[in-house]
């Protein structure tokens, strides 16, 4: 029969000549071979993505040795940051790092939850679409942006009204003393508050949403007010998604770089007061790589890279099966 | 009459008591002014990137490279075409990436190892951006020996890759399966209805993510810092340091002078703008229906 063992038909209206015989040809080489192409490029894709994170994985760790046989374990409990007599330790820097992701968390958690609350359960229903979608406008702003409005406008804020507030009234606490520059650690922690607050309400938001109808009407039928409803009925089963949310934002927090960089004040120094400036492991790389002379310094600063990827994929990790524990493995979004 | 059965049952039901709604009533002015609260930087962003950046926005500032410290004009011209080949050199080598794993993994990856695709993507994504950076410096700038726009364009397509392949995977898979079954019926080969049947179902959707990839990283500076680094001239080969909005921005904001703060307002303002545009083009398209073909 011709045509049986012909190229396969791939245009329209061949393809409609062809239907009776194509039944019968299902299986044969030709397209099976297609087929299988097809299968080996689109699975090379996929692998591709297993080899990039080998690869970053790689770059770390092979380009750091030198480093780390330098230093050893010390590398991350020394405090003295000198690369002209080149001594490195990273403390300064995971101090940091910890201290202004952990501020940003304080502020932003609340609110993140507030804003997840309102928009799944109080607010009115053609309210909830504009709500997501100016969030959303929020997780979309650039970092450099978010780093620029903070150097003009939120710092001199700080400096004039909040720092010398905070002096005077929680100064006993040894957290806000010292002279306000406005630049510093507290400067970071608010404006990292303000760029996670939309991954973890939009998180939340989420698992409340996974949470069934039933949960929240049983709880209604029990004679609930809403708070009760959404306490006992939604937070209460969505605790583990939002624990997850939480922990995604912490993930974001501790890899933010350039808005840190441009409010941190860039000093390696561990000060107890927030108004003191700071240096985190993201803002020391992208300060200082560029410039790093010498192969130890470069190696040092990779090492600093390799603990923050580290840390991240430990963090996101933890996050992403909290989050599946109540989603039930529907992918979450982490982006806008 | 029927009686509303809502109403009925509010009689029925014996009133709260005092504290118990109190304590309702303050939660939710608490969850409401938290949504305030978290509005206000948002309208102040952007309040003050127009307020700033409008008047700096001119002809100059977007035809012309950027002039010596101390004189005024000039723009920034240079570094929004910059930014524009080096997102478009990402694109070029991200998409196809992106789409075809997220092709596998609806098509193919079902299974335990599709599993562990979907979670090393995932992990991908949550790379720390500076992190990326470190690696293309490593594999692409260490390799030529000099900084240079294909340095950059490969940080960046890394960053699009795990976003993009998890919008495609989500948006194959809402491609109804009769589809695909019926083009088997027909005799068609299973790349020929991946590519013409559900990949063609799903392209607003696919674009969507695709957007949304290109609007994440198009903002992104850390991983430029030392890819591409920055140029005070036109660029246009892939062998050499390139000028980028963001790159810009930065370099400009943490300056000591008044007339490159301007700048970078305005530069700043173009950068959002462009942002927010392709963002919200996504919204809109995405809300006309993701699917057009599948219903």
């Amino acid at each position: 029969m011709p045509g049986l063992t012909g190229p396969k038909p791939v245009a329209g209206p061949q393809l409609a000549r062809d239907t009776s015989l194509s039944a019968i040809r299902l299986k044969d080489a030709g397209g099976r071979l297609a087929d299988n192409v097809f299968h080996g490029l689109v699975l090379s894709c996929a692998l591709a993505i297993l080899a990039v994170v080998g690869l970053v994985l790689y770059e770390l760790i092979s380009k750091s040795q030198l480093s780390w046989h330098a230093f050893g374990f010390k590398f991350f409990l020394g405090q003295n940051w000198d690369p002209v007599q080149d001594q490195f330790g990273a403390l300064p820097f995971i101090y940091g790092t910890i201290v202004s992701s952990l501020l940003a968390l304080i502020l932003a958690v609340p609110l993140a939850i507030g804003v997840a609350v309102f928009t799944t359960e109080m607010s009115p229903r053609w309210l909830r679409g504009p709500l997501a979608f100016t969030t959303e406008l929020l997780a979309a702003i650039p970092s450099v942006i978010y780093g620029l409005w903070a150097i003009f406008v939120l710092v001199p804020l700080l400096r004039q009204y909040v720092q010398p507030w905070l002096a005077r009234y929680l100064g006993w606490t040894g957290l806000f003393e010292g002279p306000p520059y406005g630049i510093g650690m507290l400067a970071a922690g608010i404006i990292l508050a303000i760029m996670i607050v939309p991954i973890v309400s939009s998180i939340t938001r989420e698992v409340m949403t996974a949470v069934s109808q039933q949960q929240r009407e049983s709880v209604l039928a029990l004679g609930a007010t809403r708070w009760e409803m959404i306490r006992m009925g939604v937070l209460r089963n969505a605790r583990a998604g939002i624990m997850g949310g939480v922990i995604l934002g912490l993930g974001r927090a501790l890899g933010e770089t350039m808005a840190l960089t441009m409010v941190i004040g860039n000093r390696p120094e561990i000060a107890r007061s927030l108004f003191a400036p700071g240096y985190t492991m993201a803002s020391v790389i992208a300060n200082e790589f560029s410039e790093a002379t010498g192969n130890l310094y470069l190696s040092a600063l990779i090492e600093v890279g390799l603990a923050l990827f580290l840390v991240t994929m430990v963090v996101n990790i933890l996050a992403q099966l909290l989050v599946w524990s109540v989603t039930r493995g529907a992918p979450a979004r982490t982006h806008a | 009459m029927p009686e509303d059965p809502i109403a009925t049952s509010k009689k029925t039901v014996p009133r709260v008591n005092l504290r118990r709604r109190v304590v309702n009533g303050a939660v939710t002015c608490a969850a409401a002014g938290s949504v305030i609260l978290v509005l206000i930087p948002l309208v102040a962003v952007f309040g003050y990137l127009v307020y700033r950046g409008i008047g700096s926005v001119n002809w100059a500032f977007l035809t012309q490279t950027p002039k010596p410290v101390g004189e005024a004009g000039g723009g920034m011209a240079n570094a929004i075409a910059g930014s524009a080949f080096i997102l478009l050199i990402a694109s070029v080598i991200g998409v196809p990436f992106g789409i075809g794993a997220g092709i596998y993994l609806a098509e193919y990856g079902r299974n335990r190892f599709g599993d562990v695709i979907r979670f090393t993507a995932d992990v991908l994504n949550g790379v720390p951006s500076i992190v990326i950076g470190i690696v293309a410096y490593g594999i692409v700038v260490l390799a030529q020996g000099h900084f240079s726009a294909l340095a950059g364009g490969v940080a960046l397509s890394l960053m699009m890759i795990p976003t993009i392949s998890r919008t495609t995977e989500e948006m194959l898979l809402l491609v109804p399966n009769s589809l695909r079954e019926a083009s088997y019926g027909l005799g068609i080969s299973r790349w020929r209805t991946t590519l013409s049947i559900t990949l063609r179902t799903a392209t607003s959707g696919v674009i969507t993510g695709v957007m949304l990839a290109f609007a994440r990283v198009a903002g992104e500076t850390a991983p430029l810092l030392f890819t591409a680094f920055g140029n005070q001239y036109w660029n246009f080969s892939m062998e050499q340091p390139t000028a980028a909005l963001p790159l810009q921005i930065f370099t400009y904001a943490i300056s000591p002078f008044d007339e490159w703060h301007r700048q970078a307002w305005a530069g700043a303002l173009v950068l959002i703008v462009l942002i927010v545009v392709s963002v919200s083009a996504v919204r809109i398209a995405a809300s006309r229906g993701m699917l057009k073909g599948a219903n």
